[in-house]
């Protein structure tokens, strides 16, 4: 298994490209090479959550205090929505699978690269045009969108604001998951190295594995939804406005029969990535390999049965109603067995409290808050209380931000030295996270209250009796600032000036950790044969004497 | 019989693509439907477009959408059987195909709890 790699004669994959010239833009901006790709998404995605995340501490000074702060009623509309789609559709949705599944599945899967290296270079520049049009749509004449990320009807209909081509850019976004998605699935089918069973996958790749499944199937119904939307704009077809005949509720339903499995394409890969970090940092197989490796599938696939549960308070039929809220409360189970097979994982191990592990156990927490947060809203009669307030703002910020947010942090932290050769400062990077968990639930923590108070989202004003929750939250928002700046510049200044990083620091065994680092340009000297479950760390010693 | 990509469809960039990415896609060569059975399917597809738009003229209440769906999906089973050839694919092709078919179909099974009983 282990190919007795000696770094100093390999060429990584920095110096050695798929274009003529292996430096310069273009020898990026054309590259094949799935680990380029995976740093371009990086950079292009890392971007757009800066921006998100700047329109997202305006919002918070806007709240600050009551009446208008510093923007007007309409402008704080434009930017909810803005920071939605930004954050949704290019931050959250492609993060980790168009990163670090593009950097690491064939590498753990012992693979050269993915199985279809050109398309995965269009998903990449179909996702840029995608971004293009969203950015276009704030420019042109006609006004920012301002439905909130949702696009509800019967408002998006009337709305002068450039609906048409902001959700076109959905649509464009959507062909670049779904490119993604089909990569992963044939790469996991076709190229996995001799002795690769399937059981012998790490679950990170499992993870990937299912969440390109949703990708698939549930990416065609938000373009179809989109395409109906335009129609209705443009020719007035009668199909959601209720004013031509149309049903807005089935507009709900087509919405969220996509966006409800994206939640879980944000978050099983998440979860994957947790999977693999916890037995490196634990030293100890991962407990329940088999529990954790199927609930995926089953999270995939209970994820199509509960949709509606956004739509308790829409109209539709009780009986729908009560269905939706008891099938909502099966998700609750794959995930827990997740969370209690990580905690037995645990249990005994010899822990490693670096950065990415410190991570994860911040994740744990603000992820629990968050799902557990869920069954609140998620049950029929509780929902009809906190449907549309600052609650369910509140959750979503744990489960996505908390949860995959996180989680994309810890995947940059556990696999930088992999992918960069170098080493962050570690003290500074556990500070991030310590700076991290506390600002975070100073900015959401009072969200969760103003929410049962009665704060309803969506509103750039508000009654007296919130103002201190509000200002509390908004100090938050500062805090959570200035911590993401340090988070980013210590891995920016890595790039710049780190040191050479060990191999292998983290002691890690899945096979992205048996070639160099950075890895050749075909990720192995030789092809790897597996002989080993995915977490033994008994290759440890072997792998040590081997290069 | 296995083919590799590399050598039919010309995908390689300059990485060659690993030997083991075999996609069977010469089986359906093997496999000649002849003409015959085209035309037949042809014919089918035509009556059943017939039935579809003689049933849409017929009120038949709650049935017209189930009976609409029904002839759609007798449809699209042929179409994907015989024109695109997935009788002759490998099992895990029909396996991705019959995940989503059900997929599809649990989705409006359960939009139909809703407006049927609205
Ligand atoms: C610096 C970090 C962030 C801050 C300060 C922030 C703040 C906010 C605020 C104030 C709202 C508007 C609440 C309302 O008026 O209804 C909001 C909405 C939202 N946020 Fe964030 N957020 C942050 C990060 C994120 C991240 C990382 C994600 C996703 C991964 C996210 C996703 C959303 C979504 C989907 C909405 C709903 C937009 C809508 O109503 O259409 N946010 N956020």
């Amino acid at each position: 298994m282990v190919n007795g790699i000696d770094s100093a004669k390999t060429k990584s994959f920095y110096e050695e490209g798929t274009t003529k010239k292996s430096s310069g833009l273009a020898s990026w901006l054309f590259s094949t090479d799935h680990k380029r790709i995976g740093l371009m998404y990086l950079v292009t995605i890392s971007v757009f959550f800066c921006v998100g995340a700047i329109f997202g501490i305006l919002m918070r000074l806007e709240l600050m205090s009551p009446g208008e702060t510093i923007m007007k009623a309409e402008t704080y509309n434009s930017f909810f929505t803005l920071h939605g789609v930004i954050m949704i559709f290019l931050f959250i949705i492609p993060g980790i699978p168009a990163v670090f599944g593009n950097f690491f599945l064939p590498l753990q899967i012992g693979a050269k690269d993915v199985a279809f290296p050109r398309i995965n270079l269009l998903s990449y520049w179909i996702y840029i045009i995608g971004a293009s049009l969203v950015l276009l749509s704030l420019l042109i004449p006609g006004g920012a969108i301002d439905t909130g990320w949702t696009f509800y009807i019967p408002y998006s209909v009337r709305s002068g604001s450039n609906i048409s081509l902001a959700i076109f850019a959905a649509f464009v976004l959507g062909f670049s998951s779904i490119l993604t998605g089909l990569n992963f699935i044939t790469t996991v089918h076709r190229m996995r190295a001799p002795g690769m069973t399937w059981f012998r996958m790490p679950l990170f790749v499992w993870a990937t594995y299912a969440t390109a499944w949703i990708q698939i199937i549930a990416t065609p119904v938000i373009a179809i939804t989109i395409l109906l939307v335009i129609l209705e704009r443009f020719f007035g077809v009668g199909i959601f406005d209720p004013a031509l005949g149309g049903d807005p509720i089935l507009f709900q339903h087509m919405f969220w029969i996509y966006s409800h499995p994206a939640v879980y394409i944000m978050i099983l890969p998440a979860m994957g990535v947790v999977s693999e970090i916890i037995p490196t940092f634990a030293r100890r197989t991962i407990f329940g390999y088999k529990a954790i490796a199927m609930s995926s599938l089953a999270i995939a696939f209970v994820g199509y049965l509960v949709w509606a549960h956004h739509m308790f308070t829409s109209g539709m039929s009780d009986t729908a109603r009560w269905i939706f809220s008891l099938l909502t409360f099966i998700v609750a189970l794959p995930s827990g067995v997740k969370v209690f097979n990580w905690v037995a994982t645990m249990y005994k191990g010899s822990i490693d409290p670096k950065p990415p592990f410190l991570w994860v156990m911040s994740f744990i927490v603000l992820f629990s808050i968050g799902g557990l947060t869920g069954l609140v809203v998620g049950s029929l009669a509780t929902d009809i209380h906190l449907h549309d307030t600052y609650f369910v703002v509140a959750h979503f910020h744990y489960v996505m931000f908390g949860g995959t947010g996180t989680i994309f942090f810890a995947a940059l932290y556990y696999w930088f030295p992999k992918m960069f050769g170098k080493m962050y400062n570690i003290k500074v990077a556990s500070l991030g996270v310590l700076f991290f968990f506390i600002s975070f639930n100073l900015l959401y923590f009072p969200k969760f209250i103003l929410g049962y108070m009665g704060m309803p989202r969506r509103y750039y004003d508000y009654l007296p009796q919130f103002a201190d929750l509000q200002l509390i939250s908004t100090i938050g928002s500062w805090l959570m600032g200035l911590t993401l700046i340090l988070i980013i510049t210590n891995i920016v200044s890595a790039i710049i000036k780190g040191k050479k990083s060990e191999e292998n620091p983290w002691g890690g065994v899945t096979l992205e950790w048996h070639t160099s680092s950075p890895p050749p340009l075909e990720n192995f000297e030789v092809i790897p044969e597996v002989k080993h479950e995915p977490y033994d760390f008994s290759q440890l010693e072997e792998m040590k004497h081997g290069s | 019989m296995n083919l590799n990509l590399n050598h039919n469809l010309n995908l390689n960039h300059s990485l060659n693509l690993d030997p083991n990415l075999n996609l069977n896609l010469d089986h359906t060569q093997n496999h000649s439907t002849p003409y015959g059975v085209y035309i037949l399917v042809w014919l089918g597809l035509l009556t059943l477009t017939a039935i579809t738009v003689t049933v849409a003229g017929i009120d038949l209440g709650n049935y017209t959408l189930f009976i609409a769906l029904t002839i759609a999906a007798i449809k699209s089973y042929l179409v994907i059987t015989i024109f695109m050839h997935i009788k002759y694919e490998e099992a895990i092709f029909k396996v991705f195909l019959l995940v989503s078919g059900m997929t599809l179909l649990i989705i409006f099974v359960l939009t139909f709890v809703d407006f049927s009983y609205r």
